[in-house]
C-alpha cells in the first residue's frame, strides 16, 4: 500500500502542476497549488509510518504555511481584482515586457 | 479491507483532482477540491495518522476552503470558461512538464518496498503503534513538537501573525485622502 500511496501522491502532484500551467483564473491556479501541497503531505504521511513521527510533524508545518499562504494570496488577489477588475493572470501585465 | 478503502479514497481523490482542473466554474472546482481533501484525510487514517486526518478536515476542507469560497463569491467570478484555458503551445508545454515530472517521481517511488526506505521500517511502525497506545494520537505528535521542534513551532505562530496583518493590510481598500 505504501508504494501505491506514493504513486497516488505523484499523480495528484502532476495534476496540480497541469492545472497551474493550463488555467488562467488566478483562484484556480491557487487551488491547484494547494493540491500540490496536499500531494506532498500525502507522501510525507505515507512515509512517516515507516520512518518515524517527524513526517507527520512536517505535514503539520506545511499545513500552517499553506493556511498563511492562502490568506495572504487571496488578499493579494482581492487587491489586484480591485485594480484590474479581473483575475485572469494574462491581464496582469505591469511587469511584462 | 484496508486495500478496498484505499482504492475507494484514491479514486475519489483522483476524480476530484481532475475535476478541479477541468471544471467550468470556480465553485465547482472548489467543491471537487473539498472531495479530494476529504478522501486524502481518509488515506491519512489508513496510515494511522488520525490527528492529521482530523486537522485536514477541520483546517483544510473547513477553514481554508471556506476562505476560497468567500473570495470567489465576493469577486463573482467564472462566467467565461473558454478564455480560462490555455491551448496550443502552453498546453503542449503543460503535458511535457507533467510527463517528465511524473516519470521522475514514479521512477523514485516504484522501487519502494512495503516498509519504506529503511530496513527496519516494520519495527518503526510497531514502535509508533506502541507510542500511540501510551500517549494517544495527539500526544505522539505533541511530544516532539514541544521539545525538539519547539523553535519551528514558535516560528509558525509568528508566521501566522504576520500573515494575518499582511492579509488585513493588503485586502483593505485604499482611502482617497492618502492616509494609508
Amino acid at each position: 500500500m505504501l508504494s501505491h500511496a506514493l504513486l497516488l501522491s505523484a499523480v495528484l502532484f502532476v495534476i496540480g502542476t497541469l492545472g497551474v500551467i493550463i488555467r488562467r483564473n488566478a483562484i484556480i491556479i491557487f487551488l491547484c497549488i494547494e493540491l500540490q501541497l496536499n500531494a506532498v503531505n500525502l507522501a510525507f504521511v505515507a512515509l512517516s509510518r515507516y520512518t518515524g513521527i517527524e513526517g507527520q510533524l512536517f505535514v503539520f508545518f506545511v499545513m500552517t504555511v499553506a493556511a498563511a499562504e492562502a490568506a495572504v494570496g487571496l488578499a493579494i488577489i482581492i487587491s489586484i481584482f480591485r485594480h484590474y477588475k479581473t483575475v485572469d493572470v494574462d491581464k496582469f501585465n505591469l511587469l511584462k515586457w | 479491507m484496508t486495500e478496498i478503502f484505499f482504492i475507494l479514497f484514491a479514486v475519489v481523490a483522483l476524480g476530484g483532482a481532475v475535476g478541479v482542473v477541468i471544471s467550468r466554474t470556480p465553485i465547482a472546482s472548489l467543491l471537487f477540491m473539498v472531495a479530494t481533501l476529504a478522501s486524502v484525510a481518509g488515506i491519512y487514517v489508513l496510515f494511522e495518522a488520525h490527528f492529521l486526518a482530523a486537522i485536514q478536515v477541520l483546517v483544510y476542507a473547513g477553514a481554508i476552503m471556506v476562505l476560497f469560497l468567500f473570495v470567489i463569491m465576493l469577486l463573482n467570478l467564472g462566467h467565461d470558461y473558454r478564455a480560462d484555458l490555455r491551448f496550443g503551445l502552453w498546453s503542449l508545454l503543460g503535458f511535457v512538464v507533467v510527463g517528465l515530472t511524473f516519470g521522475v517521481l514514479a521512477q523514485g517511488f516504484l522501487d519502494v518496498n512495503d516498509t519504506g526506505f529503511r530496513e527496519d521500517g516494520a519495527a518503526v511502525a510497531a514502535a509508533l503503534d506502541a507510542a500511540v497506545q501510551e500517549q494517544g494520537v495527539a500526544g505522539v505528535i505533541a511530544e516532539p513538537l514541544f521539545t525538539d521542534y519547539v523553535v519551528a513551532f514558535e516560528l509558525m505562530g509568528l508566521l501566522l501573525l504576520v500573515a494575518i496583518v499582511a492579509a488585513v493590510v493588503l485586502a483593505k481598500p485604499r482611502s482617497r485622502s492618502g492616509e494609508s
